[in-house]
């Protein structure tokens, strides 16, 4: 039930990445050219998203448990910490790079062209480097 | 669409809907040869539902596939970045910019922030003062 549930959802979240064209590098590096030829477009796609969240999220969570689990898998970390800001920035530097953070590019498997598969070998990579780094830490 | 899939997804099952901690979870599982049943099935079947999401998009509104000469090399290194910097991060736009705020967690704020003056100012810089993107 779960997963027939995530498997939904996961469809709902992939509709709405290519309909808003989060899917598209062009867009997104547009976006981010704020200083440049800025297109603002994806400012409505995240600020709808967060509008949604934030208003049905209040009373999601005041529920005891969610419908079809024990409990919220929530995370459990509140400071705000080196390690945090670090990947953040580094973060937001490769999403410029490339224009695709991890949700479109898996998406973009759709679109069978193999050039994504680049991409994402490479942040696989980094993502377990990092899981190798933060050992270390 | 994206906030009301995250919406639900808290609701029923209770989960983030964070894109590279799903995957990420995923993937450790799978490395560390942890099977368990529900924890790595819900993580592939969400992953599989982004993919159909965007067949479906497409094959049913007939846009055009966003097909763009990107640079492989800038793939590559962009690509890195993006998996170390979400990994240390613990998120990326959907965890921290949809769930995150949506929680209203200061962390996943200030993660948002972060990631969004990083991004501008690195598209400044590569784009309009080394002219390479």
């Amino acid at each position: 039930m779960v997963a027939f549930i995530s498997l939904v959802c996961g469809t709902l979240f992939g509709i709405g990445l290519a309909a808003s064209g989060m899917t598209d590098p062009a867009k997104v590096q547009g976006f981010l050219d704020v200083f440049g030829h800025w297109d603002p477009s994806l400012v409505f796609v995240m600020g709808g998203a967060v509008t949604v969240t934030l208003l049905s999220f209040r009373f999601v969570l005041t529920l005891q448990k969610p419908v079809f689990a024990d409990s919220f898998h929530l995370p459990e970390a509140t400071k705000v910490d080196a390690r945090l800001l670090v990947g953040a920035v580094l973060f937001g530097i490769g999403w410029a790079i490339a224009g695709f953070c991890p949700g479109p590019a898996i998406a973009s498997i759709a679109y069978l062209n193999p050039d994504i598969g680049i991409f994402l070998v490479a942040m696989f990579g980094g993502a377990y480097l990092g899981q190798i780094l933060l050992k270390k830490v | 669409m994206i906030g009301t899939s995250a919406v639900i997804l808290l609701w029923l099952p209770g989960r983030i809907a964070g894109v590279c901690g799903i995957a990420y979870g995923a993937m450790s599982r799978i490395s560390g040869g942890n099977f368990d049943k529900e924890e790595l099935s819900w993580r592939l079947t969400f992953l599989l539902g982004l993919i159909l999401g965007a067949a479906i998009f497409h094959l049913v509104s007939g846009a055009e596939i966003p097909i763009r000469d990107i640079n492989l090399i800038a793939l590559a290194t962009g690509g890195l970045l993006v998996g170390l910097g979400t990994k240390l991060g613990s998120g990326c736009t959907s965890g921290h910019g949809v769930v995150g705020i949506g929680r209203l967690s200061v962390r996943s704020i200030v993660a948002t922030m972060t990631f969004m003056i990083a991004g501008i100012t690195s598209m400044f810089v590569f784009r309009h003062v080394l002219g390479l993107i």
